[in-house]
């Protein structure tokens, strides 16, 4: 709006091109500034107060509380703690599983093969059924397939179902370390989520893979290169500044799903603790952008790209 | 063993067959004959078991939907009903009120990703190709939105929405028919285009001021736009639906990896930057397109966020009629077993998928093709 007046004087080609470009961007930039910054700064404001709601005028009260919310959440607040903690430990476990597996993926579905599409259009279905309600069923779907299969092996073999601690058992006698095993155990735990949570990552990956030049692999297979030696060289150096987008991706994607953020939801939609709410939202955001930062930063270093 | 039989027609010796060039090539390709029949072997038994992972819950409940009240209770019956019925999907089009709510659910979907496409577009394509005042740092609000999901701000949207203050959009309006009217004053093109700006901009100057003031003479009312679709409607408007960020994020790089040729040559010829977007460089960014439209689709029909946040109601969201269903069905025909209701329910599902199961299949194809060439990943 600033430069349009400066039109008094004959604007310059660079003027007239930003007054272009604010045209183009002008209604995201209402929505930014009214509802992203407008709605974090009244979520630090309403973090620091206490808010009532007559349920009866919708007349909101907001009184200043300073820090209260905060000390209440980490030190009164029963579940508070162990849900954050837990939904980021859940991430920084389910985010190493993602991005290797939709990479592992991404290689097998690269090459071209009969069934192809069939197999890619199956593998994006998590999304595609990734609604609440939809999901409730698939669980139950999932256990009910589960325990046909099992009951009806079970009339076959002795051993019935899986036994966990067997195979426990075997891990411990490699000599595994205990956090390596405990690791294993929680990822096979989690393969259902793994699959579900890597749907647009192995779309992403594909991609990335698709827009490897070919003249790359001409040299590689020229100078003698192995397949391994070529994967490491050249596929993961080139795929590198994709597997930071999915990490962004994954880690934002597997934060707005967690736990944590139900609870935010609950506090101020069944509780009424509309402070309190925010103080978790503040936290637990805080938390995860400084983990994608650093996550980020690291990944950064070791990058390499080619344009 | 096959080497060695060879090298006994050929009437060679072992050791001059071994230091021959032939021995290393049949060697090699046996070789690589059986790594490669390995590998497919492995990539079918990992692909198969992991789609097995996927889709086995689909098939059970699709075959349950078919379940009849023997079939359910028969512990011989594992997925294959012995006595098929359609019963539980003519409940459950009859109970979720089906073809009309799908209708509104389909006009609601469309809709919001038609301004998603509109609004993500234009505005990664102005920061794309134009070169403005803290274009980087804006850019980094766009990248904000990536990171930062909604989530985090859910109570102050939620406020936001509860007492929805009109007044920054009409002020934001007035602001922006005054700086079109006085570019109209200041324009050197013809007549028309003058008087047009002049106008045009003179009207939203009106409108802005005429509804600042009005809402003001009322007492500033703040209505309430919770359970209507107004919310998702007007967050889409400009520029924050559902992933916006993403979507902006993708179309600016799609249109950065286009040639600029294409609009210096439209801009040669005489055509203003709106036509030259929505003529030129919209029907070029088809890929771009489709690859959002796919994903705005799938996410927005199986959103909670927005329709939790904002209670958007049953009546025009099929996935939040879709959890009244087992009580509604429960009720209404007096169905007392889990298991039984159950099966109603997995016809819901059927029924909430299908569309959008159909959607994704007809652009599947040209989704993965967009995906490919929008440039997400460059």
């Amino acid at each position: 709006m600033t430069t349009a007046k400066k039109k008094r004087f004959s604007l310059s080609y660079e003027q007239r091109n930003a007054v272009r470009g604010y045209r183009f961007i002008l209604p995201w930039l209402v929505g930014f500034a009214v509802f992203y910054v407008g709605c974090l700064i009244q979520l630090v404001t309403f973090s620091l107060s206490e808010i009532n709601i007559d349920p009866g005028t919708g007349l909101r009260q907001e009184t200043f509380v300073g820090l209260k919310n905060y000390i209440e959440a980490f030190t009164s607040h029963p579940t508070f703690k162990q849900v954050l903690t837990s939904s980021i430990i859940d991430m920084c476990i389910d985010l190493p599983m993602i991005i290797f597996f939709s990479l592992f993926v991404a290689l097998l579905l690269n090459r071209k093969f009969k069934g192809r599409g069939l197999v890619r259009a199956i593998f994006f279905l998590p999304v595609i059924l990734s609604a609440d309600a939809v999901g409730s069923a698939i669980t139950r779907a999932t256990e009910l397939m589960n325990a046909g299969i099992s009951s009806s092996s079970a009339e076959m073999t002795q051993a019935g179902a899986v036994s966990v601690s067997y195979y426990m058992q075997l891990f411990g006698d490699l000599a595994l370390p205990e956090s390596v095993l405990q690791y294993i155990v929680d990822a096979v735990n989690r393969i259902g989520s793994i699959i579900k949570g890597s749907g647009v990552q192995i779309i992403l990956f594909i991609a990335a893979l698709q827009s490897i030049p070919g003249s790359l692999y001409e040299v590689a297979k020229i100078e003698g290169a192995t397949g391994y030696e070529t994967f490491w060289k050249v596929t993961f150096p080139m795929v590198m500044p994709h597997i930071i987008t999915n990490t962004i991706y994954t880690l934002v994607d597997r934060f707005s799903t967690s736990e944590v953020v139900t609870l935010a939801t609950r506090t101020y939609k069944e509780l009424y603790n509309y402070g309190l709410s925010s103080a978790f939202s503040l936290v637990s955001t805080l938390i995860t952008i400084a983990i994608l930062g650093l996550i980020v930063y690291l990944l950064n270093k070791r990058a390499f790209y080619y344009n | 063993m096959q080497n060695t039989k060879n090298a006994k027609k050929e009437k060679l010796t072992w050791q001059e067959f071994r230091n021959s060039s032939s021995y290393f090539d049949k060697k090699s390709k046996a070789l690589n004959g059986t790594k490669n029949a390995l590998l497919a072997i492995f990539r079918f038994i990992v692909i198969v078991g992991i789609s097995y992972v996927i889709l086995a819950p689909v098939i059970g409940i699709i075959s349950n939907s078919f379940f009849s009240r023997q079939d359910s209770i028969n512990p011989m019956v594992f997925t294959i009903p012995i006595n098929p019925t359609l019963e539980r999907y003519t409940m459950a089009i009859k109970y979720m009120d089906y073809l009309p709510i799908l209708g509104r659910t389909v006009v609601y979907v469309v809709g919001i990703t038609l301004i998603q496409l509109l609004i993500c577009s234009m505005v990664g394509y102005g920061f794309a190709r134009f070169n403005f005042p803290f274009k980087g740092l804006l850019f980094g609000c766009v990248l904000v939105m990536i990171v930062v999901p909604l989530n985090t701000i859910q109570f102050p949207l939620y406020i936001t929405f509860r007492y929805f203050n009109i007044l920054p959009f009409t002020i934001a309006a007035a602001a922006l028919g005054l700086a079109i009217a006085v570019m109209g004053l200041l324009d050197k093109g013809k007549g028309i285009r003058k008087a047009l700006m002049l106008i045009a901009g003179l009207a939203v100057l009106g409108a802005g001021i005429y509804f600042t003031w009005q809402n003001l003479a009322a007492g500033h009312p703040t209505p309430n736009l919770l359970q209507t679709p107004w919310p998702t409607v007007i967050m889409s408007v400009f520029g924050c639906g559902l992933r916006s960020g993403l979507y902006i994020y993708i179309f600016n790089q799609f249109f950065r990896g286009l040639p600029k040729e294409i609009e210096e040559a439209a801009l040669v010829d005489g055509a203003s930057p709106g036509y030259t977007y929505f003529r030129i460089m919209l029907p070029n960014a088809s890929p771009a397109v489709i690859t959002v439209a796919v994903f705005s689709i799938v996410w927005q029909y199986n959103d909670s966020f927005f329709a939790n946040t904002f209670n958007i109601p049953d009546s025009i969201l099929i996935t939040r009629k879709l959890d009244s269903l087992i009580n509604v069905i429960a009720n209404a025909e007096k169905v007392l077993t889990i298991r039984e209701q159950q099966l109603y329910f997995d016809a819901g599902v059927v029924l909430v998928l299908v569309p959008v199961v159909l959607i994704y299949l007809i652009l599947q194809r040209r989704f993965i093709e967009g995906v490919e060439r929008s440039g997400i990943v460059g």
